[in-house]
């Protein structure tokens, strides 16, 4: 899923600015919602600090909330169509994709982001989440024991590790597990260490963002 | 066995142990002080490695001020990592490089960003250390650049890997080490060594696997002037295995500087006793001027010339 983080307070409030008078906060019911930034529950806290900020500047605003399923279908964002039109701002709590498909089905509002996307990820304890991939758009998982070291060498290294990690952590931080060290341990788990021997050719990074922002059409289903 | 590239792959096939050390450009645009520094190691050392932008701090590039130690009389060691630079970054760089002479290539994947300046940079990682070295190997011996373009002059690099013996895992370590013999290392430059013990088993484990004879390895050897130093290298500098016992020993010493000469100088030693170990490799970080009289007191001076 994707997981979000949400945005300071302060920033969220500079943002806005002066110039309004309505605000709805657009939550999203998907993966937002998982990583506990951008669901009901932190759309129902955010209005509630925002309106005890405005009420106590003695700003006159009106802020409303609605949670939809995702807002990164128009088939949900048409339910609280009318609702968006209604309001000087809206300020979403979806992804970054969930922000921009409001703005290209209401072209004419002004939508802030009230979140930052932070990666792709898994829920690795409560309220934990780590990145898993970084969606490089051509797997690689069968030659690394379903481990991605795109996605969990710092370096992104395909050829095994870098010199600088110790005890199992990455030189970057020691937060950080070395994605090779979970690799080796993997691979040797299952038999297959003689895999690390095998030469990795430059990776093609154009289906990843390196050609350009992707698109994908499914020919059986698409209808132009 | 092609012709040899380089006077440093000269010197090793001649059977001469070698001499490297280190410089490490200037933050600034400043020629003279490498041409200061450049001019202190004639006659001292076989190679002198240019670091490329070592620890992610901005620096000089690494292929310029090769080009002017070289002009002082010095056989040049480029870096390039594959941090900062991608693939057509990369060869580009190796085809100037040869252009002006400078003949050894020592192909990294280099530090972090994190650990300098720039934390905020983009790091590029388009290749990997392997990669990096497979493609000189193949822009060198087979004329051929990474996409498969030939070209009518190829560049010349004696082709050079690091390999860190305190690393681990120590077998997957040892993988990754073969595998950059196999995509066409030449030589190895080791991280600097400290705790003998493990070097010592490290080679013993190389020469199981037959490496030895297929690389030329050199010792690296990092003359500290003070216990501040080693601290900070056993707690910030990543890869390195500093035991407290040199440390305790650096602390009881009255005189840091000369103590750290003689360590550096016992660490050579003990070295060059060890089979298939074909050179040091001197990294005086921010002691440079110290390499000639390691040199002279290791009794590896004068250096041997060949034709």
């Amino acid at each position: 899923m994707i997981v979000g983080q949400q945005k300071k307070a302060e920033e969220i409030i500079k943002m806005l600015g002066e110039d309004w008078e309505s605000l709805l906060i657009a939550g999203c019911g998907t993966c937002v919602t998982v990583s506990l930034a951008g669901g009901e529950r932190e759309v129902e806290a955010l209005a509630n600090l925002l309106k005890l900020y405005y009420g106590k500047k003695g700003k006159k605003v009106t802020i409303s909330t609605d949670t939809i399923t995702r807002q990164c279908d128009f088939e949900f964002i048409d339910d609280i169509g009318e609702k968006i039109e209604d309001h000087d701002i809206i300020l979403s709590l979806a992804c970054g994709v969930g922000v921009q498909h409001i703005v290209q089905r209401h072209p004419l509002k002004i939508v802030y982001p009230g979140l930052n996307t932070s990666f792709y990820g898994a829920t690795t304890a409560v309220g934990e989440w780590a990145e898993r991939c970084i969606g490089c758009g051509e797997c690689v998982l069968d030659r690394f024991g379903g481990v991605c070291p795109v996605a969990r060498c710092s370096k992104s290294l395909l050829n095994g590790p870098c010199g600088g990690s110790q005890d199992g952590k990455c030189e970057v931080d020691d937060d950080i597990d070395c994605g090779w060290e979970l690799i080796y341990n993997r691979l040797k788990d299952i038999g297959l260490l003689e895999k690390l021997l095998v030469y990795e050719d430059p990776k093609d990074w154009q289906p990843y963002r390196d050609g350009g922002p992707r698109k994908l059409t499914n020919k059986e289903y698409y209808d132009e | 066995m092609s012709e040899p590239m380089s006077l440093l792959q000269k010197k090793l096939e001649a059977g001469h142990f070698v001499v490297c050390s280190e410089l490490g450009p200037p933050i600034g645009a400043n020629v003279e002080f490498i041409k200061k520094k450049a001019q202190k190691l004639v006659g001292y050392v076989d190679g002198v490695n240019v670091t490329d932008n070592q620890t992610a701090i901005v620096r000089m590039s690494s292929i310029v001020a090769a080009h002017f130690a070289k002009e002082e009389g010095l056989e040049m060691i480029i870096q390039a990592t594959t941090r900062d630079r991608n693939r057509i970054g990369l060869q580009s760089d190796i085809l100037g490089a040869s252009s002006l002479g400078l003949n050894n290539v020592l192909c990294l994947t280099g530090d972090h960003q994190s650990f300098g300046m720039d934390p905020g940079s983009k790091n590029v990682f388009d290749l990997d250390s392997v990669q990096l070295i497979r493609a000189v190997h193949d822009m060198v011996h087979n004329g051929v650049l990474l996409n498969g373009k030939e070209m009518k002059v190829p560049p010349r690099m004696f082709i050079g890997a690091a390999a860190n013996p305190f690393g681990d895992p120590f077998e997957m370590q040892m993988m990754k080490v073969e595998k950059k013999i196999e995509a066409g290392a030449q030589f190895i430059q080791t991280q600097a060594i400290y705790n003998l013990e493990k070097f010592e088993y490290w080679m013993e484990e190389v020469r199981k696997r037959g490496i030895h004879e297929k690389v030329y390895i050199m010792a690296g050897i990092l003359p500290a002037k003070s216990v501040k130093a080693l601290r900070m290298m056993k707690t910030d500098v990543a890869g390195m295995d500093v035991p407290d016992s040199l440390i305790e020993r650096m602390e009881k010493c009255e005189d840091p500087e000369e103590e750290g000469v003689r360590v550096a100088i016992e660490i050579i030693e003990r070295v060059r006793k060890v089979e298939g170990v074909r050179g040091i490799h001197l990294m005086p970080v921010g002691w440079e001027k110290i390499t000639p009289e390691i040199i002279e007191r290791a009794g590896l001076y004068p250096r041997p010339e060949v034709e």
